[in-house]
C-alpha cells in the first residue's frame, strides 16, 4: 500500500514537469495554430545546458535552472524570428517541417556533439530522501515538481492577469483585431516561443536532477508532450496542467503493474484512444 | 514525354553500364528509396498531409514476408500481400478519426502510432522483439526470392516504380487527382464544392500505404533481416519526407529527382566520414528539411517551374 503511494506520488511529481513543458507547446498551438514537432528537443537542450552549466561554472539547481530557461527563451525567440515567422503562412507541408526538421536537426546535433551515452547530472545539494507520513520520496524529485507546478501556475497567471499575457491571448484570440489595438503580433508571438522555449528549458533542467538521459529523450518528451496537450485540450494550460498530472500518474501505474517497458506504450495508446474518442480533450469543446 | 523515355533508357540500362557491386547497391538503394517517397508523395504530396510517420507502413511490410517465413516457413512473398492487408488496416485506424480534424492532427497521430508501433514490436516475441526477424539464409527455390546477384532486384524494383509511377501519372489525370490537388490548395473550399473530403484524404492515405508497404517487403526480401530500427525507425519515415520534399512534393518526378540526388550523396557521406558519417547525415537532412521548408516548399520541381521559363525566354530573344 505504502509502495503504492509512493509510485503514485511519483507519478504526479513527474507529471507536473509533463505539464510545465507542455503548457508551452500547448500556448503555441492555441496561438498560432501551429505544432511544434520540436518541443522535446527544447527540452532535451534544457537538460544539456543544466549540465554543461554544472560542469563548467559549478553552481546548484537555481543557477542551472535559470540558465537552461533564459538559453531556450534565446533559442526559442530565434527559432520564432528566423523560421517559424516565415513559414506559418506557407503551406502545411513548410509548418510540419519546418519544426520537423528542426527536431531532426538539434537531436543528431545533440548526437554528434554529446554521444549517444547516457548521462546524469552530478550529485546535487538536493540529494537524500524525505519521509513524509511513511511516503519515501527524493528530496530533489519532490523540489522539481513543486517547482514546475509553481511554475506552470505562474504561467497561467501570467496570460490571465497581465497586461502582457492579455496582450498574448489578444494575438491568439484575432490577430488582426490585436494589431488594430497597436499589439504588434510579431513581437507576441516571438515572446510566446520564448516563454515556451524557456519553460520546456527549466523543465528539462529539473528532471536532469533526478533522471539520467541521453540525446533521444527529446523524441520521447516532445510526443508525451503531443498526448498532454490532446488530452488537456489544444491553446488550454489549465487543460495541461490536469492532464500532464494525469499523463504522469498513468505512466508511473503502468511502470508499476505492467513493466518499466510499457510505460510509453500505454500512454501513445492512450494518444491514438482519444483521436478516435475525444479529440477536443477533457476541457476543450467540441 | 521524350524525357520519361531517356529517363527509363537510363534506367534499364545503368546494370549493364556499372555491373560493379558497388554501384548496383547504390542503384536498388536508390530505387528503394524512389518507391518509398513515390509512394508518400501520394498522401503527402498530392493531398497535402504530412505524415511523418510512414514508417509504420514501411515496418508493417517489412515484417510479415519474414514473420510468415520465420514461423510458417512459407515463401516470403506470401507475406506482401498479407502486409498490404495489415497496413490498409492501420491507414483506416489512423486516417478515419484524424481526416475529421485539422491536418496537424494527422501528423501528430501518424509520428505517435508508428512510435507505439515500434515500441510494442521491440518488446513482442512473436516478431522477434528487440532482435528482429530473418529470413531464408539460402533459397529453397526461385520462389524465396534469394538471389546471389543484385541485378534480379534491381530490376523487380524498377518495375515496381515504373509502376507505382504510372498510376500516380493516371491519378493526375482523373476526377480523384483533381480532388487532393483541390484539397491540398483549401479544404474548405474543396467541400464546399461537393469534394467528399474526408473518404477522398482516407483513399490517398490507403494507397500510399499500400505501396509504402509494398517498399518495405522488397526491403525485406532482398535483406532477408528486419529490427525495429530498421523497420518502424523515425529515419525511415525522414527518408521518405526528404526525398519527396527536396525534389517536389505533389509533382510526379519529384521523388525520383530527389532519390536520384540524395542516395548518392548519402552514400558518399557515409564513405567519406566512415561509421561517424551517420550522424552527421542526419544533421545534414535535418538542416536540408529545415531549409526546404523556409525557403522552397514546393522543393527542386517548384524552382524548376520559376527557372525554366527565364532560360526560355532568353533563348528566344
Amino acid at each position: 500500500m505504502m509502495l503504492l503511494l509512493q509510485v503514485i506520488v511519483g507519478g504526479l511529481l513527474l507529471g507536473a514537469i509533463y505539464a510545465l513543458f507542455s503548457s508551452g507547446l500547448t500556448l503555441i498551438w492555441g496561438m498560432m495554430n501551429f505544432i511544434n514537432f520540436a518541443h522535446g528537443e527544447f527540452v532535451m537542450l534544457g537538460m544539456y545546458v543544466a549540465l554543461l552549466v554544472v560542469v563548467w561554472l559549478g553552481g546548484g539547481p537555481a543557477v542551472f535552472g535559470f540558465a537552461a530557461a533564459f538559453a531556450l527563451f534565446v533559442l526559442g525567440v530565434l527559432v520564432y524570428v528566423s523560421l517559424i515567422r516565415h513559414v506559418t503562412r506557407g503551406p502545411m507541408l513548410a509548418q510540419i517541417l519546418s519544426t520537423f526538421g528542426l527536431a531532426l536537426l538539434l537531436r543528431y546535433t545533440a548526437f554528434w556533439i554529446f554521444s549517444a551515452n547516457v548521462v546524469s547530472l552530478p550529485q546535487t545539494s538536493l540529494g537524500g530522501t524525505l519521509n513524509i507520513a511513511g511516503i519515501l520520496v527524493p528530496t530533489a524529485q519532490l523540489v522539481a515538481g513543486i517547482t514546475a507546478a509553481v511554475l506552470t501556475i505562474a504561467m497561467h497567471l501570467f496570460l490571465t492577469h497581465t497586461t502582457m499575457g492579455s496582450k498574448l491571448l489578444a494575438v491568439a484570440e484575432d490577430r488582426n483585431a490585436a494589431m488594430l489595438m497597436g499589439i504588434r503580433p510579431d513581437r507576441m508571438q516571438a515572446l510566446a516561443w520564448g516563454l515556451a522555449a524557456a519553460g520546456a528549458g527549466i523543465a528539462g533542467a529539473l528532471m536532469a536532477i533526478s533522471y539520467p538521459w541521453s540525446p533521444s529523450v527529446g523524441e520521447t518528451f516532445g510526443l508525451t508532450a503531443f498526448v498532454v496537450v490532446t488530452l488537456g485540450g489544444f491553446g488550454s494550460v489549465p487543460g495541461a496542467m490536469y492532464a500532464g498530472l494525469i499523463i504522469g500518474l498513468i505512466q508511473a501505474l503502468s511502470a508499476f503493474y505492467l513493466g518499466p517497458i510499457y510505460k510509453d506504450i500505454v500512454v501513445y495508446a492512450l494518444f491514438a484512444a482519444l483521436l478516435w474518442f475525444r479529440p477536443q480533450g477533457l476541457l476543450g469543446k467540441a | 514525354m521524350k524525357a520519361a523515355i531517356a529517363l527509363a533508357v537510363v534506367f534499364v540500362a545503368y546494370p549493364l553500364v556499372f555491373p560493379n557491386a558497388f554501384y548496383l547497391d547504390i542503384g536498388v538503394a536508390l530505387l528503394l528509396a524512389a518507391i518509398s517517397a513515390c509512394a508518400w508523395n501520394i498522401v503527402g504530396g498530392y493531398a497535402g498531409q504530412v505524415s511523418v510517420g510512414h514508417c509504420m507502413f514501411f515496418g508493417v511490410g517489412a515484417y510479415l514476408p519474414l514473420l510468415v517465413y520465420h514461423h510458417w516457413q512459407l515463401p516470403p512473398i506470401v507475406g506482401v500481400p498479407v502486409g498490404i492487408a495489415v497496413s490498409l488496416l492501420l491507414a483506416i485506424v489512423v486516417g478515419m478519426p484524424t481526416f475529421r480534424l485539422q491536418g496537424h492532427y494527422f501528423s501528430m497521430a501518424t509520428i505517435a502510432v508508428a512510435e507505439l508501433i515500434r515500441l510494442v514490436v521491440g518488446t513482442w516475441d512473436f516478431v522477434g522483439a528487440a532482435i528482429g526477424l530473418q529470413g531464408p539464409a539460402v533459397g529453397r527455390g526461385w520462389y524465396d526470392l534469394t538471389f546471389r546477384s543484385e541485378v534480379p532486384y534491381y530490376y523487380i524494383f524498377l518495375v515496381t516504380l515504373a509502376v507505382l509511377l504510372l498510376i500516380t501519372w493516371a491519378i493526375e489525370r482523373t476526377r480523384f487527382g483533381y480532388y487532393l490537388r483541390a484539397i491540398k490548395a483549401g479544404e474548405r473550399a474543396a467541400r464546399s464544392l461537393g469534394v467528399p473530403v474526408r473518404r477522398t484524404k482516407l483513399y490517398a492515405l490507403m494507397l500510399s500505404a499500400a505501396f509504402t508497404s509494398i517498399a518495405g517487403s522488397l526491403y525485406a526480401i532482398k535483406t532477408g533481416f528486419i529490427d525495429p530500427e530498421s523497420g518502424f525507425g523515425i529515419l525511415v519515415s525522414v527518408q521518405m519526407v526528404i526525398i519527396a520534399a527536396l525534389g517536389g512534393a505533389g509533382s510526379l518526378y519529384g521523388p525520383l529527382v530527389g532519390a536520384i540526388i540524395l542516395i548518392p550523396l548519402q552514400t558518399a557521406t557515409n564513405t567519406w566520414f566512415g561509421g561517424g558519417g551517420t550522424g552527421l547525415t542526419y544533421i545534414l537532412y535535418g538542416g536540408i528539411i529545415v531549409l526546404i521548408a523556409r525557403f522552397e516548399p514546393g522543393g527542386l520541381h517548384d524552382m524548376w517551374e520559376r527557372i525554366a521559363p527565364k532560360f526560355r525566354r532568353r533563348d528566344a530573344a
